[in-house]
């Protein structure tokens, strides 16, 4: 037997709760998190709906007791609440006493701050500290030190929507390599004007509730949220008599190679990855009860993925659904987000609802499971895609 | 008209950064897309803001640039009929 | 039957560089020469010396990439010809502040014009994974492709993922890269903040300043990877240590547990790479192991060649590869003298302003 990576902790904020039961809750509950934009200052406030979290830096700020003159932006402090509750959840409270890394992840790290001082920097003003806020990596040196993680290995994975998969992948494979014991994974992303611009020039933006998989979506809703897991090795597990949540057991990365934002017609890089992960896994596709699809209702990716699941799982594609209708799109987040759904699913034997989903789309008929259903779960596939081709696939078990 | 096909052949020359493209190998009828100048759906969405931006006219799907993008000569005629400033 | 037990493989591979290439402010560009023209500025800035990429990029592909991009296709390309190879199963890429021209444009755009009339193409140029991204495009590589964007350790941490993975033979040739690009408003904001000299210095003098803050710079560094090793191997890459947080004092035991778990006493390394970068406050660091663990050591530094960012040790880590093939050390890197001995191991250490701290361990092949 290869060796195990099991998840012994997760934490979450996300647009339906600042904690892992508040998800749960609004999940099963058909909750979402979407609305217009209140907190975030920007001109196109009245045109779309997004997943905002609906507590100022202030509000995010108060339980990090940090000192007044601090650098953090709201991407740090987002990743800071969940990273935290992913450690108090594994019960860890002396985290140097196994080798304990951190791989985190983020689309455009402090890119809210230097968004709102992008020229005050050129002047003398208290806006300065944040300059070195800005680069993707500082989210992630604050978040080591918030959870006291020192002389250690920690990184930071930057695949655009991806990401956070890949972070989670990295961290496996560390533990299974012996470079490290536990390895603290996820990622974090605030909503900022940058994103919001940038996929409005794309012409990818709701401006309602979007809806996965239908044959009328029209585009996605943009969020922010935070999520992180604790990765421990079989020995970690074993001495420390760890209650084990779930098993990393498959991931897969590819490339789709076909252009720079737009996912291949038949879902190359998606069907690739998909099959590594089934692969790494060493399980059948039949062996698959859900899959928590990437399904963020824009035209192209869901039709894409489509395909893939068709390639990959044939007639019979497992129960389905994308949870991006209840979170928004968390961008580098999404892959950890999707994560702990993931797992909360194994956990209570759940497939969540894919929300606003009526008309099946005409190219295939694939239904996403669309009520929140009771179903014994073994094994979850999780898809996260990006620009860039990049595609990122998944697998927790319920068992080693 | 003619001044305004000279206009938005510069145009798409210097907002898609076709350094290699001169306005006079751009004939009217050229197809842009695919074969002709070889723009794809980036571009697509660069003139999308340019109609916006330069003659007010707003589109607020992609898919009907296609049609209107189909060559300078179809583009300058859809802009004259549609042009708010 | 279908588990495929990569870390369960009795013996780990070696880990080769096959093939390098290097753009940066000196005309030691690509592989022709070996530093026989030194380039300096005075002005605390090295801006990248970019080659013809005529030749190298298609002009339809070319015309949206801003100057890291570019950098970056091209340095792939020539580490790919010099490796003399066409099969690449990965693409790693490490950036400290990624696509950083297109980035700047866009967030400028966004407050000039009130959100107002934005187009995609800087946006979508932004992403920090456009490098990886726009090589596996022009490629048509389907394979992992993965960016790390932490600081000074980016680019090791693309090593170590590419050393994870050859070692344990899930793919068998990888392209590494660090790239980083300057911008205009990254130098004035990072004058203010005094992480760039106030004083202009020139950049051959950089070490003997008194001053705090560093001179910035650009490049783009890449390389083959591969757990089989051709004729044009440069080096092996025998080891990475990647360490977030570090006090001075206690950055001898943690290279002594470096240089231990690597099988090396200290004497037996024959070189020494340093990141030292002319900053008051932070160069203590080197001085440390100059004066104490690596006092009898041979020393190069590099950062006055190709100046301070994010990646520049992937400029360093060029170098030692190129040193350890050629077997010459040039006379613009040497601390102090050097006596001319076989060089089997090159040990690099490398640090930003106290944090993300790397130990590489590269050998003879």
């Amino acid at each position: 037997m290869g060796k195990g990576v099991a998840i012994t902790g997760m934490g979450i904020i996300s647009a339906i709760g600042i904690n892992t039961e508040e998800n749960f809750q609004a999940l099963i509950h058909k909750k979402n998190g979407i609305s217009k934009i209140e907190l975030l200052d920007t001109a196109h406030k009245n045109e779309i709906m997004v997943g905002e979290i609906k507590l100022t830096n202030a509000q995010l700020e108060a339980p990090l007791d940090l000192p007044s003159n601090n650098n953090y932006t709201r991407t740090a402090m987002l990743g800071s609440i969940a990273a935290k509750q992913a450690i108090s959840n594994a019960n860890i409270f002396n985290i140097s006493k196994y080798r304990t890394g951190l791989v985190s992840s983020t689309s455009v790290g402090g890119m809210d701050m230097t968004e709102k001082y992008f020229y005050d920097y050129l002047s003398e003003s208290d806006s300065q500290k944040y300059i070195t806020s800005h680069p993707a990596g500082d989210s992630t040196q604050k978040i080591a030190e918030q959870l006291g993680i020192s002389q250690s290995l920690v990184t930071t994975i930057s695949t655009a929507c991806s990401s956070a998969a890949n972070a989670i992948m990295l961290g496996a494979r560390l533990i299974k390599a012996g470079k490290l014991d536990r390895v603290i994974v996820g990622g974090t992303d605030s909503l900022s004007k940058f994103t919001i611009n940038g996929f409005k020039t794309l012409m990818i933006l709701s401006d309602t509730h979007s809806a996965p998989f239908d044959e009328n979506r029209n585009g996605l809703n943009l969020g922010e949220g935070a999520a992180y897991l604790v990765l421990e090795s079989d020995e970690i597990v074993e001495k420390e008599h760890k209650k084990v949540l779930a098993y990393v057991k498959g991931y897969g990365n590819a490339n789709d190679a076909f252009h720079q934002t737009a996912s291949s017609e038949n879902g190359d890089g998606a069907t690739l990855a998909m099959e590594k992960a089934l692969k790494v896994a060493g399980m059948l596709p039949s062996q698959i009860d859900y899959v928590n699809v990437h399904g963020t209702a824009t035209g192209n990716n869901d039709l894409s993925e489509g395909r893939a699941l068709i390639r990959v799982f044939g007639n019979t594609i497992p129960g389905f659904s994308s949870t991006k209708a209840f979170t928004g799109h968390t961008l580098a987040a999404a892959g950890a987000v999707e994560a702990v759904f993931s797992v909360l699913a194994l956990q209570h034997n759940i497939i969540f609802p894919n929300l606003n989903f009526e008309t099946p789309m005409k190219e295939f008929h694939l239904l996403p499971q669309t009520e929140t259903k009771n179903k014994e779960l073994n094994a979850v596939l999780s898809n996260s895609f990006g620009f860039g081709g990049n595609c990122s696939t998944l697998i927790f078990t319920k068992q080693p | 008209m003619s001044d305004l096909k000279q206009e938005l052949k510069a145009k798409i020359i210097e907002q898609l950064n076709l350094e290699d493209v001169t306005i006079s190998e751009i004939d009217d009828n050229d197809s842009l897309f695919g074969d002709g100048l070889g723009l794809d759906s980036i571009d697509a969405l660069e003139l999308i803001v340019m109609l916006d931006k330069d003659y007010g006219i707003r589109l607020s799907d992609p898919k009907e640039g296609k049609k209107i993008f189909e060559s300078v000569q179809v583009m300058a005629d859809y802009i004259e009929a549609n042009r708010t400033k | 039957m279908f588990n495929i037990n990569f870390y369960e493989a009795a013996v780990r591979s070696k880990v080769y560089i096959n093939g390098a290439a290097c753009i940066s402010a000196q005309k030691a560009s690509g592989n022709s020469s070996f530093f026989e023209e030194i380039q300096s500025t005075a002005d605390n800035v090295f801006w990248a010396v970019e080659p013809d990429y005529t030749k190298l990029i298609p002009a339809a592909s070319a015309r949206r990439m801003a100057k890291g991009v570019k950098m970056s296709v091209a340095a792939s390309k020539m580490a790919i010809d010099n490796a003399e190879t066409s099969i690449l199963d990965a693409i790693i890429i490490g950036t400290g502040l990624g696509c950083k021209i297109d980035s700047d444009k866009f967030v400028s755009a966004i407050i000039d014009s009130s959100e107002e009339f934005l187009t995609p193409t800087p946006f979508i140029q932004s992403t920090h994974n456009t490098v990886a991204g726009q090589i596996a495009l022009g490629m048509k590589c389907t394979g992992y492709n993965n960016t790390y964007v932490h600081g000074s350790v980016s680019f090791e941490s693309a090593l170590l993922d590419a050393k994870l993975q050859l070692e344990n033979n899930e793919a068998a040739s990888i392209l590494v890269g660090g790239v980083d690009e300057l911008t205009e408003h990254t130098l004035k904001i990072h004058e203010k903040i005094k992480h760039i000299k106030f004083e202009r210095i020139d950049s051959s003098q950089l070490l003997r300043s008194k001053s705090e803050g560093t001179i910035f710079g650009e490049g783009a560094s890449f390389f083959i990877t591969s757990n089989q090793k051709n004729i044009n191997c440069y080096a092996e890459l025998a080891a990475i240590e990647i360490i977030n947080t570090l006090s001075v004092e206690n950055l001898p035991n943690n290279l002594e547990a470096f240089l231990k778990a690597n099988d090396l006493h200290v004497d037996e390394i024959d070189l020494a790479v340093l990141g030292n970068n002319g900053d008051a406050k932070f160069d203590v660091y080197f001085h440390t192991l100059a004066d104490g663990m690596l006092n009898k050591i041979n020393r190069i530094y590099y950062k006055h060649l190709c100046g301070e960012f994010f990646t520049a040790s992937a400029f360093g880590f060029w170098l030692a590869s190129k040193i350890l093939k050629l077997q010459i050390i040039p006379e613009v890197a040497k601390m102090g003298e050097i006596a001319p001995s076989e060089i089997k191991n090159i040990l690099l250490y490398n640090q930003y302003r106290g944090e993300n701290h790397s130990f590489v361990l590269l050998k003879k092949c």
